[in-house]
């Protein structure tokens, strides 16, 4: 308990979840795959979750479900509210973003991003 | 410490998933480890004590997201080009990483009963849930009774996303170059 009081360790938790972002925001805006993109999104949206979550955890606190023991410490159950939502429209605007993916590789008979952008490159060249 | 402990390693297995995921080529397997990534995750907010967020993303999370990309995958190829480790993103990613970092450290210590956030409005939702709602799981009580307008407005952003589901890739703005891609395959660029 005295290493959480610590002003160094007290914070570890907030820095295993900025490194976890780190990687999906990479896979985000590095990966020319689509279907790579996406999935580094979600990991990035979940690393983003644990972070409220984190911030809801009370020290021996426990789930916010009444217990009927006056005594009993629960965990701030507001963030949890709050991510409970983000999570259902994550997965809503997934979903639009597969849709995309889909109507993409029926256009362009590809799903990269460097070969798309060649493909537009190629169709405007000839115009001008 | 058993916290730090149980922490520390379902964060270190996610960090490991999350980046053989980024390394792998084959699709499957990246979506594949995308639904264990949020299995494992759905484990470490039980840890954190949200239950109910926990059972949400098993079920969206690694279910409906993992249903969703294998769809995806049946029309789509099944193989990412390889790519090298870029520099930029990199240095882009790192550079947040730090900042956030550095603004972290305004934050009140983890599981630190006395910060601000369990003390202003929260007690008042945890005795107000078992008094004037009767829920015992706080959770619900706030999310179907006090706050039950922002579902409804959830609810909305779901419909919203379906009918554009429904726009991008149903049948009706798109039935004759369907037609033409059947005949010759679907690689065939229009």
């Amino acid at each position: 308990m005295s290493a959480w009081m610590d002003p160094i360790l007290g914070q570890w938790n907030y820095y295993l979840v900025i490194a976890l972002m780190m990687i999906g925001f990479y896979a985000v805006i590095a990966r020319g795959n689509m279907v790579k993109k996406i999935v580094g999104l979600n990991i990035f949206q979940t690393s983003v979750f644990m972070l409220y979550i984190s911030m809801g955890k009370v020290a021996n606190g426990t789930a916010p479900i009444l217990t009927g023991e006056p005594s009993t410490v629960y965990s701030n159950p507001l963030p949890h509210v709050l991510i409970l939502t983000a999570i259902v429209v994550g997965v809503s605007t997934t979903a639009v973003g597969y849709a995309l993916i889909i109507r993409i590789q029926e256009s362009f008979g590809s799903i990269e991003d460097d070969d798309i952008i060649a493909m537009l490159d190629d169709e405007e060249a000839p115009a001008s | 410490m058993s916290g730090f402990l149980v922490n520390a390693s379902l964060i270190a297995l996610l960090a490991l998933i999350a980046i053989l995921a980024l390394r792998l080529h084959r699709l499957f397997a990246v979506v594949m480890l995308s639904g264990a990534f949020s299995l494992v995750a759905a484990a470490q907010f039980v840890v954190l004590d949200a239950v109910d967020v926990a059972f949400t993303e098993a079920a969206v999370g690694a279910g409906i997201s993992t249903v969703l990309a294998l769809a995806t995958l049946s029309l789509v190829p099944a193989e990412e080009k390889p790519h090298s480790i870029s520099l930029v993103p990199a240095f882009l990613a790192t550079l947040t990483g730090l900042l956030l970092a550095v603004a972290v450290t305004d934050l009140p210590n983890f599981g630190d009963p006395k910060a601000p956030i369990h003390n202003h409005v929260a007690p008042e939702y945890i005795i107000g849930s078992e008094q004037a709602i009767g829920v015992p799981n706080i959770v619900t009580s706030v999310l179907a009774s006090y706050r039950s307008f922002d579902t409804f407005g959830e609810t909305l952003v779901v419909f919203t996303a379906a009918i554009a589901v429904l726009l991008i890739i149903g049948g009706y703005t798109r039935a004759p170059r369907r037609a033409k891609g059947k005949r010759k395959g679907s690689q065939d660029a229009g």
